[in-house]
């Protein structure tokens, strides 16, 4: 946001790019579950460009992605985060829009030693080599602290106008942001990737591991977000809506995974993933019981639908919260 | 005049979005769109997206199945 209005003060034409990963942390993704209703259902990106005055570009890079997350060549940090071949990766794709688009040169927010990984001054030239961006990457929060571009070199862009800041104390930028008269904008601790989670990271390497190789799609890393994750057996996981909103959006995956729902007692949605047989059905549908409203109930009437609708009943004891082994949980 | 539908059902933001940015870019002018989702975000986010963009919403409707967002196309092969 700073960046993009420092550039802007400049009277020089700046647009945005927005790159969908399928980690990010969205207000949506949140907006599933019926408790966090009240926060405003927007995409902070799209409400940053109308702040600012300037068009924003989605690029869907799923895909692609992939190979960022499966095989990082700088490795990851504290969790699956492959922070700095993101980066890399980003402003690699950031430099194929802006040749294809007709742009001059790129800017980022980014400000030396902010990120222990991606932010430090020694990993910024490797950014610049690994991405191919040829002294286009222009970094206008910490430019006076390195060598000048070639926006700079060539009176693009006038290095006066440009900051110095660095380390990790967001006083500057708020600071800057108080002149800009900026009143609300994203929180300055980060966290607007699922990867750097530890939760959500526990459950991508479980999923590799039940599987032949480390591989995901979309869905995948979708669903790894909503819900609570059982894992019984090696053969099969079992997620469990925590309220109406996942339970819902759960349900529309019913034809790509078995579903099961409580009949006799109000209780949440639930999904299998992998191949279950009778014994692990009743298993499923026990962790399931447990968490509906007949949890003290002798029996619980669970039905069972197969992705190709077809439904069949299952009545089981509910399991108590003391026969879930906590190795189950993800 | 051409009508378009896209359906955003079951994706989360900012995927209903990129459907509609992508499908839009082909899309001659005047064109309606009508995006059928099932994260009430959209109602916000392809708005947002038209205004920066500089299409035109015409009508945004939730019924307890879905929300629709109603699109025209103003300035085709000006956005991502």
């Amino acid at each position: 946001m700073l960046a993009v209005r420092v550039i802007k003060e400049q009277g020089i034409h700046v647009e945005g790019l927005n790159f969908f990963t399928g980690f990010c942390v969205e207000g949506h993704t949140h907006a599933v579950r019926a408790k966090d209703r009240e926060r405003p259902k927007r995409n902070n990106a799209l409400w940053v460009a109308e702040q600012l005055g300037v068009k924003l570009h989605f690029v869907d890079v799923v895909d692609e992605y992939k190979d960022v997350v499966l095989n990082p060549k700088y490795g990851y940090g504290a969790n699956l985060n492959p922070c700095l071949d993101c980066k890399i990766f980003m402003v690699h794709k950031a430099v194929e829009w802006m040749q294809s688009r007709g742009f001059d040169f790129i800017i980022t927010g980014e400000v030396i030693g902010q990120r222990p990984m991606s932010q430090r001054k020694n990993t910024m030239p490797l950014i610049e080599r690994d991405a191919q961006v040829q002294h286009l990457l222009l970094r206008p929060l910490c430019a006076k602290l390195l060598p000048p571009t070639l926006p700079e070199r060539e009176g693009w862009v006038h290095r006066e106008g440009l900051y110095g800041f660095s380390g990790r104390s967001r006083k500057p930028q708020i600071a800057l942001a108080k002149q800009f008269g900026f009143e609300e904008y994203s929180q300055p601790a980060g966290g607007c990737c699922f990867l750097t989670d530890p939760n959500y990271s526990r459950k991508l390497r479980d999923l590799w591991e039940r599987r032949s190789g480390r591989s995901y799609e979309l869905d995948d890393i979708i669903l790894l977000k909503i819900g609570r994750h059982f894992r019984p057996a090696p053969n099969f996981k079992v997620i469990v809506a925590r309220e109406e909103g996942e339970g819902n959006f759960l349900h529309g995956y019913r034809k790509q995974y078995i579903s099961l729902r409580t009949l006799s007692h109000p209780g949440p949605e639930a999904l299998i993933e992998g191949t279950v047989d009778s014994d692990a059905l009743h298993t499923a549908a026990r962790i399931l019981a447990r968490y509906s409203q007949g949890r003290n109930a002798a029996q619980v009437c669970v039905e069972v639908e197969i992705t190709d609708g077809t439904k069949h009943e299952l009545q089981v004891p509910p399991f108590s919260p003391q026969e879930i082994p906590k190795d189950w949980m993800l | 005049m051409n009508r378009i539908r896209i359906d955003c059902r079951r994706l989360l933001c900012p995927l209903p979005v990129i459907r509609v940015q992508d499908r839009v870019e082909e899309l001659p002018p005047g064109t309606l769109v009508e995006a059928v989702c099932s994260d009430p975000g959209a109602l916000q986010d392809i708005p947002a997206w038209c205004r920066l963009n500089g299409h035109e919403v015409v009508d945004t409707v939730s019924t307890s199945d879905a929300h629709f967002v109603i699109l025209r196309v103003i300035n085709p092969g000006n956005q991502a």
